[in-house]
């Protein structure tokens, strides 16, 4: 089968840096893995999304955070729609906890349910790697099939696109994070950055957090001011414009230094650069909560304002069982989204893996041009 | 004696027009057969002796009022109010008219023995002068005089304590101002009326006024219908304005109006070139605009905004009146129409309204995308009388850079109607119903308005009103040379250079439209007939 991999090579991965161009990523013909036990199934991917995870690491930005936790060669893609040998349509949660590296007894956060908080992503009969998608011993979406264990698969609901069903991943952390703040009555919510995650967090927030009465998006581009005011959002403003939008919708004064008086109780970055941490920051209400969304990286700030306003700073990683919806997993409060908002929309573009550069091109560039999210497309690949 | 204003034909020997574009200008080439310019009179002859003038109408007052002196006892309450920054535009040279006349004023009531003198500079809504500003206006003696002791104030449209409630005219509008001007035994108000719609009962009941009574003649409506502002007898904004100054006098606040007027002579000698017929510069008209046009081609936009800021217009006095209000304004007007007005046949397709570096919300400061909008099309569009220059659904062309820059500390308020409010709709009836109320309560742009140099929170709404008319009349406005992101924030076609402006408009007017040159400034006022 063909594959698109990501072997470890620093050369590769400080040229790509350099270059903007998916270099760390090699085309070629790859062998499907030895499945590790009976309750692993072969998957063939029918779309495979490109997420901003994937992009920081074939262009050569992630984080050494990472280098323990993931195998090489890997094979990217975790947003994935497959079939199975039976034909059965499924999307897959690809986090891999305890359980599917047949770890027992699990650790204390996979015994609690908290699987996107596993301890053991580098042991067990795997081989290293928190996801499907940067793991040797898996494969992942980008190529003709990979494997998968049993309890990652859920199954796609009759009658919904291919569209739709690659968008359960990404909306399933969007879910994860709307629903990670506190909750208290006549909420002010800002969500920086409008790409996928930040328009399914919009989407999210509205469905699910009732007590969100003024939601602002910070969105750059026209496309992704449209889709963020169909999304719910009541105001969207440009980044530039952020901080005065949310002193008009708090009631806040903005002092001689800029800062404001007072600001959202939530804040949400999906963007993860230093620049949206800043901001998220610079607008958050004393006491409020930034949650951080996008992935990301090596950031430099003033915290300050963290400390003096007693923000609370937090990560929302993947999924899980919500306890702010009683206990429903992320993955089951996404699918409903998707159908109620119409999320398959958001799928913007598909492409072979022969275009793979191309496609990785437009996924980066994305926002500027008035698309949201890219994708594989293997069904052509399959024909092959 | 001075040249009346005149209409040009343009044809093939007329030689390129100079068209105002913001802190610069341009030569511009018309096409010759269907296109006009439309120049201002020279400036009338200035008044030989101001002060002499200044006594003489103090005591020689107009309609039913009373000498000034006598007026004016031991043991009264007198306040002088006076106009604020937004004129004359440009700043005039010292001694500015205010000074001549409230010293004059104050001999008279130093002599009369009056001690409870308070001077208000009649702010409206607009920001607070800075001390330099009020000592170039009212100068340094009047100034040292009065500031030290807390007697010259600023008018504070919002402060609760500071306003009086006069009553309700008869059309239900609220008639509220400035409490100390109205428990006087009389208010003496000084005035510079640059345009025909300043002075008369606007200046107390709009410059002494709150918010509350602002609104029910600075809105959409009455902007709609004040066609123009500029011709009294067919604008609601003066209707509404002299509804309220009856009701004032009606109610006994006792006013003597002290109007001045001044003449078109608007840039200094070095940049005489300005105000002449391009056909008639000298060598010397040449060389200062090809050397100043090369400087400012490569000035930063900072430098330029201070340097043309720093023009102080030799402007002279060409007459004052001073007595009971209606009486003085008409005097006054016939005045500013001797001066400015022009005799122009008929309306054309296209009309070219180049704007210039200072409009009266922007001394010192920024001309930002707001005020562009509110010069072009609520000033320029609407110095005529009769009909405006350009025909209904006809095209509007603009020429000014309209950075996407804001003074922080001047205009708060119009970076969030710039950012919020124009992104959504430039519908001024829906931003008016929308939008308004928010923004001309909100707690922070009181706190600027009253404490810091701000203008009120719905000041750029009232810029918005002024161009309502412009908007509803015109089929497109085009903007020559301006930043394309910010004019098309402003619901208006960018364009590079005039000839593209020509080819935008050519959709809306056709290929052959008939065009006229608006040469401002100096002011004018097209009389379209």
């Amino acid at each position: 089968m063909r594959a698109l991999q990501v072997e470890r090579s620093l050369p590769r991965f400080a040229a790509a840096r350099i270059a903007s161009r998916p270099l760390a990523l090699r085309l070629g013909e790859a062998d499907l893995p030895e499945a590790p036990g009976p309750d692993w199934v072969t998957l063939r991917p029918k779309l495979s999304g490109i997420c901003g995870s994937d992009l920081a690491t074939v262009f050569g930005r992630s984080s050494r955070w990472f280098e323990p936790i993931v195998s090489f060669p890997f094979v990217p893609g975790h947003e994935v729609v497959a079939e199975t040998d039976t034909g059965d349509r499924v999307v897959v949660e690809p986090v891999l906890h305890c359980k599917i590296r047949g770890i027992t007894p699990p650790c204390t956060a996979c015994t609690a349910g908290r699987t996107n908080r596993c301890e053991n992503l580098s042991a067990g009969h795997l081989s290293p790697g928190l996801q499907t998608g940067f793991c040797a011993s898996t494969g992942g979406g980008w190529s003709g099939a990979f494997l998968a264990h049993r309890d990652q698969l859920h199954p796609v609901p009759a009658g919904w696109s291919d569209e739709a069903a690659v968008m359960v991943e990404p909306v399933a952390c969007s879910v994860h994070a709307a629903l990670a703040s506190p909750s208290e009555a006549d909420r002010c919510a800002v969500v920086i950055g409008a790409g996928t995650i930040g328009l399914a967090t919009l989407a999210a927030l509205r469905s699910l957090r009732s007590e969100v009465t003024t939601l602002i998006a910070v969105a750059k581009h026209p496309e992704q001011r449209r889709l963020s005011v169909q999304l719910g959002a009541d105001y969207v403003a440009e980044p530039s414009e952020l901080r005065r939008a949310v002193r008009r919708a708090t009631g806040s004064w903005i002092l001689d230094s800029g800062q404001l008086t007072g600001g959202a109780d939530m804040v949400f970055d999906c963007v993860g650069s230093s620049e949206s941490l800043v901001d998220a920051i610079a607008v958050a209400a004393p006491g409020a909560t930034i949650v951080l969304v996008g992935m990301p990286g090596h950031v430099g700030m003033d915290l300050t304002a963290l400390w003096q306003r007693e923000l609370r700073l937090v990560g929302a990683y993947a999924y899980g069982p919500e306890a702010r919806a009683g206990g429903r997993h992320s993955f089951d409060l996404a699918m409903e989204l998707i159908a109620s908002r119409d999320l398959g929309r958001l799928v913007s573009a598909r492409y072979p893996l022969d275009r793979h550069c191309e496609a990785l091109e437009h996924a980066s560039q994305a926002g500027r041009r008035g698309a949201t999210k890219v994708v594989f497309d293997l069904g052509l690949e399959k024909r092959r | 004696m001075t040249r009346p204003g005149f209409v040009l034909e343009v044809d093939r020997s007329t030689p390129p027009i100079l068209t105002w574009h913001g802190e610069g200008y341009r030569l511009e080439r018309l096409p010759p057969g269907r296109s006009r310019v439309i120049y201002p009179p020279e400036a009338t002859e200035a008044l030989s002796d101001p002060d002499r003038a200044i006594r003489e109408a103090l005591l020689n007052p107009l309609g039913d009022s009373k000498p000034l002196p006598e007026l004016l006892s031991a043991g009264m309450r007198l306040t002088i109010a006076f106009d604020d920054i937004s004129l004359p535009l440009p700043p005039m040279r010292r001694p500015d008219n205010r000074q001549r006349v409230i010293e004059a004023v104050l001999d008279l009531a130093a002599g009369a023995g009056v001690d409870d003198v308070v001077l208000i500079c009649a702010l409206a809504l607009h920001r607070r002068m800075t001390e330099s500003e009020l000592r170039h206006a009212i100068g340094d003696r009047v100034y040292d005089s009065f500031a030290p002791s807390g007697r010259l104030l600023q008018h504070d449209a919002e402060d609760p304590d500071g306003l009086v409630h006069i009553g309700l005219t008869d059309a239900g509008e609220d008639v509220e101002i400035n409490k100390r001007a109205a428990e006087s035994d009389l208010i003496v108000y000084v005035n510079i009326n640059l345009v025909a719609m300043d002075g008369g009962h606007k200046s107390v009941a709009t410059g002494l006024a709150s918010y509350r009574s602002l609104r029910h003649h600075h809105n959409v409506k009455t902007m709609r219908h004040s066609r123009s502002f500029m011709d009294p007898e067919h604008s609601e904004l003066h209707s509404s304005n002299w509804r309220m100054g009856r009701l004032l006098a009606a109610s006994g606040v006792n006013i003597f109006q002290i109007e001045t007027t001044l003449n078109n002579d608007a840039f200094p000698a070095s940049a005489a070139f300005l105000q002449k017929r391009e056909w008639e510069w000298s060598l010397r008209d040449r060389a200062g605009f090809v050397a100043s046009s090369k400087a400012l081609s490569v000035m930063p936009p900072r430098s330029a905004r201070s340097m043309f800021q720093a023009i102080k217009a030799p402007h002279a006095l060409t007459s004052v009146h001073a007595g009971e209000v209606e009486a003085v304004h008409a005097a006054t007007t016939r005045v500013v129409h001797r001066q400015q007005l022009v005799d122009v046949q008929g309306q054309t397709d296209i009309a070219i309204f180049g704007l210039p570096h200072i409009c009266p919300y922007n001394v010192n400061s920024i001309m930002n995308p707001i005020l562009v909008m509110c010069m072009g099309l609520g000033y320029l569009f609407n110095l005529y009388r009769g009909m405006p220059i350009v025909r209904k659904g006809g095209v509007a062309i603009l020429s000014h850079p309209t950075p996407w820059a804001f003074h922080p500390v001047h205009h708060p308020s119009y970076i969030d109607f710039f950012e919020e409010v124009l992104s959504e709709t430039t519908d001024p009836a829906v931003i008016e119903a929308k939008y308004e109320e928010r923004f001309a309560t909100d707690d922070w742009y009181r706190h600027l308005y009253r404490t810091s140099h701000a203008y009120h929170g719905v000041h750029p709404f009232y810029m918005w009103y002024w161009g309502a008319h412009a908007l509803e009349h015109l089929g497109r406005v085009v903007v020559v040379g301006g930043d394309p992101k910010a004019v098309r924030r402003l619901g208006f076609s960018p364009a590079t250079t005039l000839a593209d402006a020509f080819e935008i408009a050519s959709d809306v007017v056709g290929r052959d439209a008939t065009i006229s040159h608006f040469h401002c400034p100096p002011i004018m006022i097209a009389d379209v007939h």
